[in-house]
């Protein structure tokens, strides 16, 4: 049986070096290349025609970006819509390497905590860097829960510190993990059509049809979660509310 | 045999392998900071501004229906004023001429009537005037038919004035 892991295995393709650093070429850059190119390229090419009355690609196009804006509107509110392009950045680049490594032997960049966990501590930084450039140092306030009494405080900001300190760990793990687990279970089941060959493996081909459409939900619904957390945790360093 | 290599025989997560981080984060800075300029400088204003320029024309064209309705309800009030002023005009026109008509009638009616009153007055007094006149021959006759027969019974004549006497006293002992 081969091995569910091997899909997440980082390939070199061309061996670089930029400023001392080991910047291979690998099939996860490759990947991150490519879902660059998708989300600009669709971006700019069903824009092209700029028409009053959209065409179904401009329409695509359009709705995306309605989407995002209102993610944005609505959780942030309107001083919200500086850090838009951030955001609209965030959900496509996550959303085009979910889709992307829905692409039989693909590579799914998103899948590799490193991957992730960079993208969190990016938002995780910037948000705590808006915080205190909005609020000074009264944004320390946001650990200071209201209305509860003074002999639980200390225990309560602890918590609130901690709770704080974990977002980056959970945001990205959540990610991470849904992809590396969804592309093993089909891996797995993959391997187990094959295994039973004519006879028997009708039943997980079944399963993996079925599932491949949870996983394409999974994927939206991740880089929807990612975007849409981001913009709470910002609203959260824009305006301090608990 | 590199590290990734090792971790696959091992059966461990290739993610787990801290070899790869180094090319991955490089890479994930530089695609995503290039989308990020992408999207930022040329994609998203771009729609934006298809966006924004929709919502104006549509409000336009709102605006500018907005304003031939206005146009059209301040038309119809304007048609329904003339209307009506042509209706009070029309009104009054029929009341006048009513007016003169009656007027007219009521002067030929006058007219006829005070002819009809002189006439009737002309005639009565041609009666009378034929009444008297007969009335007058009335003494005349019967002075006459007295004298004639005063003259068959008794053979004597009357003198006009005696049977003149005679006849005005019995006409005035009645």
């Amino acid at each position: 049986m081969p091995d569910p892991m091997h899909q997440f295995q980082i390939q070199p393709i061309v061996p670089l070096e930029i400023f001392g650093f080991r910047a291979d070429f690998t099939n996860s850059a490759l990947f991150m290349v490519l879902a660059v190119v998708l989300v600009a390229g669709f971006l700019t090419f069903s824009m092209s025609g700029r028409s009053l009355v959209p065409t179904r690609l401009q329409s695509i196009a359009e709705l995306s970006y309605e989407f995002v804006a209102n993610m944005v509107r609505e959780n942030v509110g309107t001083d919200g819509i500086r850090y838009f392009p951030f955001i609209f950045t965030l959900f496509s680049f996550i959303l085009a390497s979910n889709m992307l490594g829905m692409v039989p032997y693909s590579f799914t960049v998103t899948s590799h905590i490193i991957v992730t966990f960079a993208l969190a501590a990016v938002v995780f930084l910037g948000v705590t860097v808006i915080g205190f450039v909005r609020h000074g140092l009264g944004f320390l306030k946001f650990f200071v829960p209201s209305g509860v009494p003074a002999a639980l405080l200390p225990l309560l900001v602890v918590i609130e510190v901690i709770s704080y300190l974990t977002r980056p760990i959970s945001l990205s793990v959540r990610l991470f993990a849904n992809m590396m687990a969804g592309h093993t279970m089909l891996k797995v089941f993959g391997a187990f059509v094959v295994a039973l060959g004519v006879l028997g493996g009708w039943a997980p081909l079944a399963f993996m049809v079925a599932f491949t459409g949870l996983e394409i939900l999974v994927a939206f619904l991740q880089a929807y979660v990612f975007a849409i957390l981001t913009c709470i945790y910002l609203n959260d360093a824009l305006h301090m509310h608990h | 045999m590199t590290a990734a290599q090792a971790a696959e025989k091992a059966g461990g997560m290739p993610q787990l392998d801290p070899s790869v981080f180094e090319p991955q984060l490089i890479w994930l800075a530089i695609t995503f900071v290039t989308l990020y300029f992408l999207l930022s400088r040329i994609a998203l204003p771009r729609i934006g501004e298809v966006i924004e320029e929709r919502r104006d024309r549509i409000q336009r064209d709102i605006d500018e229906a907005e304003r031939l309705n206005a146009e059209t309800e301040r038309a119809i009030a304007a048609y329904e004023q003339a209307l009506a002023e042509a209706r009070a005009k029309a009104h009054a026109i029929a009341q006048e001429a009513r007016a003169a008509l009656d007027a007219e009638v009521a002067e030929e009616r006058g007219r006829v009537e005070a002819e009809i009153a002189e006439r009737t007055a002309e005639a009565e007094a041609q009666i009378a005037s034929a009444r008297d006149a007969a009335m007058a021959h009335v003494d005349e006759v019967a002075a006459e038919t007295a004298a004639a027969i005063l003259e068959k019974l008794i053979g004597a004549r009357a003198s006009p004035d005696e049977l003149r006497q005679a006849l005005g006293r019995r006409g005035a002992g009645e």
